[in-house]
């Protein structure tokens, strides 16, 4: 069984630059409202379990917006709507 | 299908896809753009003929991800698809643009519009780019995948298109029947499911996908914390130099032509009603409209160019956070930084901004930033009122005073933005996610259809509303005419005059008498002409720029300090121009907003200068 402290899922919205891994979970089965919206909206921009990302860049003031590749899509969102992207780093 | 209605096909496709450049690709110049009744969305409509000489409708929709509608763009595109569009056709087909380098999310649009029913077609576009990136895509294996034709299209070459003809003759030959149509919006696991079997579909048929590289080392530089904004503000400079200083030999151009024009009259029409009417009315009108044209042309000439290469969205990217403590979209800076030349082609500029709120903020703010028609009127009353001193270590005051004015102005633009985002609209659920297209080369075909359309809507559309209001401008300040024993300046005889005095006792508080009670009527033709109006009121015989020498002694001697200063301060809020409320109109696409804009900025003037006249009298007294 594997150690689940090996395994450091974190927020998309809290990853550095340069972070590479892959989305482990978006949103959640308890989202309701704007969390939820957010969540299908995620989805349509590709951002989907098992998709790989690579955040690329980040913005001038406060880190923020970031830049985040997913899959082969680039796309530019907010660290704070970024936090509902699970993700797991590489390697 | 029918077969003798026109078949109607629709363009569907995600943002980047190429769609427009597909549209103007099949119809050329068949094309008419429109606002779809009771919404600000564009329809943009055209039409063309197959290679068979069958004549096709089509209808470009606003670029979408998927049809569950968040804007009301995305709105128009879903009720149309679906046939739920009342007053429009329900399409025949449905034409799926896609980016060849991008096909993932182009895929799940697919999926997801099989359920439509409609009859599809799917254009892999780009295809070039995507060759040139080493991608290898199995067009057959895609169609047979998703039991849908697949052509490859390449919008902005010659002959890309053929085969997509061909296709679109054979497609409507088939007469398909429409299948059940069983669409609803999906939910999250039904979306993730789409997406999973779109990965499926595109894992088995991309032997090898691009290599996005090229872009990732110029985003590199281009959004690179420090270089990306310094380069960003240099390129904003650029557009700001070129709509305020290279704009400008043009539009002297245009206002000599129209001034000659004007001179030929004058040699062949006795003066009168009707001379004035062909030259202060209808010559001066016309002209009012074209001289917008050069700083329009030039500001979406960088538009279009900075949209078609995606670099826009690296902009709005960079910008985003500066933008958003002010209440405003990152993609708002191009329009404000041109509303320092002139509001109307930054008003125009807005529909760069694609959530609506944040439109009507830019659009309802920007004729607060202090528009270079207010400088004839600011240079006016400074160098008349404000001594030539130097204060401070070599500063010299009537530059600081013209100073102030510029920041009052933006800095009032900033808070009206700020105060519409958290209080008048507070609640805007719109995250901000956008995608980064790959850098692609910007097509010269598509930046000159794209300016030919921009310049026919402003013409047909606002310059019309413009041209009428200056008319009726006209009307106002010249009729009825002097009698024939007039004393004063015709203009107390017409109705502005009458109305002028009238005004007088309610601009009374605020330090106006009524000189200037009249001559913010012709005045509401734009801000420059308040200088002129200003000379007709105090019969200055001069004309030109005589007038302004000789009628700022004149104002010395007639006004005191704190009503040119209350002046001063009606001039930075004052709605002064109809030109700004007829392309409010156009773009709005109601009289709901420029009569708002209107309201909150005759307000705000109002209060401004009734603090300025009476603190500067308590100060000076």
């Amino acid at each position: 069984m594997p150690d689940s402290t090996t395994i450091k899922t974190l927020p998309l919205g809290l990853a550095a630059k340069g972070f590479r891994g892959r989305v482990a979970r978006v949103g959640s089965p308890a989202s309701v409202g704007d969390d939820a919206e957010l969540e299908r909206r995620l989805i349509e921009m590709g951002f989907i379990e098992g998709a790989a990302v690579q955040l690329l860049h980040e913005g001038f003031i406060g880190r923020d917006p970031i830049a985040v590749r997913v899959d082969d899509t680039t796309v530019a969102v907010r660290r704070r709507d970024a936090r509902l992207i699970l993700v797991d780093p590489e390697g | 299908m029918s077969a003798t209605a026109t078949p109607v096909i629709a363009l569907v496709g995600c943002p980047n896809s190429g769609k427009t450049a597909l549209f103007n690709a099949l119809t050329g110049s068949r094309q008419k753009v429109a606002n779809y009744p009771g919404v600000t969305v564009e329809r943009r409509a055209g039409a063309f003929v197959t290679a068979a000489g069958r004549r096709i409708q089509v209808l470009d929709l606003p670029g979408t991800y998927s049809l569950r509608a968040r804007s009301p763009d995305e709105a128009v595109t879903r009720d149309v698809v679906l046939g739920r569009f009342v007053g429009e056709m329900p399409p025949d087909a449905l034409l799926v643009v896609a980016d060849a380098t991008n096909l993932r999310l182009a895929l799940r649009l697919v999926l997801e519009l099989k359920h439509t029913g409609r009859t599809l077609i799917l254009a892999v576009n780009m295809i070039d780019i995507a060759r040139r990136q080493g991608a290898e895509i199995d067009l057959k294996r895609l169609e047979s995948e998703l039991g849908v034709p697949v052509v490859a299209t390449v919008a902005v070459r010659k002959g890309g298109i053929a085969d997509l003809l061909g296709q679109i003759d054979r497609t409507i030959d088939r007469h398909a029947p429409q299948a059940p149509a069983d669409w609803h919006e999906p939910n999250a696991d039904e979306l993730r499911a789409t997406h999973h079997e779109a990965e499926r579909i595109l894992k088995a048929c991309l032997a090898r996908p691009a290599d996005a590289s090229v872009t990732a080392r110029i985003d590199q530089v281009l959004l690179h914390p420090v270089a990306g904004i310094l380069i960003l503000l240099a390129l904003l400079f650029l557009i700001f130099q070129a709509v305020f200083t290279w704009a400008q030999p043009a539009m002297d151009l245009i206002k000599n032509g129209f001034d000659a024009l004007a001179g030929v009259v004058d040699a062949t029409l006795p003066k009168g009603m009707l001379h004035s009417l062909i030259t202060d009315g209808i010559i001066a009108g016309v002209g009012s409209v074209l001289v917008f044209l050069p700083q329009i042309l030039l500001l979406f000439f960088f538009i279009i160019l900075l949209e078609d290469s995606g670099y826009m969205a690296r902009a709005a990217f960079l910008m985003d956070r500066i933008m958003g403590g002010a209440g405003l979209h990152g993609r708002a800076f191009i329009p404000l930084l041109s509303s320092f030349a002139c509001a109307i082609p930054g008003i125009m500029a807005t529909r760069v901004i694609d959530n609506r709120r944040d439109r009507l903020t830019t659009i309802l703010v920007a004729p607060l930033m202090t528009c270079s028609a207010r400088i004839p009127v600011y240079t006016l009353i400074i160098s008349a009122f404000v001594p030539a001193r130097t204060v401070w270590a070599g500063m010299q005051l009537q530059g600081l005073v013209m100073f102030a004015l510029y920041a009052i102005g933006i800095l009032s633009a900033l808070t009206v933005a700020f105060v519409l985002k958290r209080l008048v609209w507070p609640h805007d659920a719109d995250p901000f996610l956008l995608e980064l297209p790959g850098y692609k080369l910007p097509s010269v075909q598509n930046l000159v259809f794209g300016l030919w359309q921009r310049t026919t809507i402003f013409l047909r559309r606002a310059g019309t509303i413009i041209f009428a209001l200056m008319v009726v401008i006209w009307f106002l300040s010249s009729v009825p005419g002097a009698p024939p024993e007039a004393t004063e300046p015709a203009i107390n005889y017409s109705i502005a005059g009458i109305v002028g005095h009238w005004l007088a006792p309610l601009l009374a508080p605020i330090g106006f008498n009524w000189q200037i009670a009249i001559a913010l009527i012709p005045g509401l033709a734009a801000r420059e002409v308040a200088v002129a109006a200003l000379g007709t009121v105090y019969a200055i015989a001069d004309q030109g720029e005589a007038a302004k020498s000789a009628l700022g002694p004149v104002l010395a001697a007639n006004w005191s300090l704190p009503t040119a200063l209350a002046l001063l301060a009606w001039y930075i809020f004052a709605p002064q121009c109809v030109a700004t409320l007829g392309v409010i109109r156009r773009e709005t696409n109601s009289w709901r907003w420029p009569a708002v804009a209107f309201l909150y900025m005759i307000t705000l003037a109002y209060l401004a200068a009734f603090a300025t006249y009476h603190i500067s009298a308590a100060l000076l007294s």
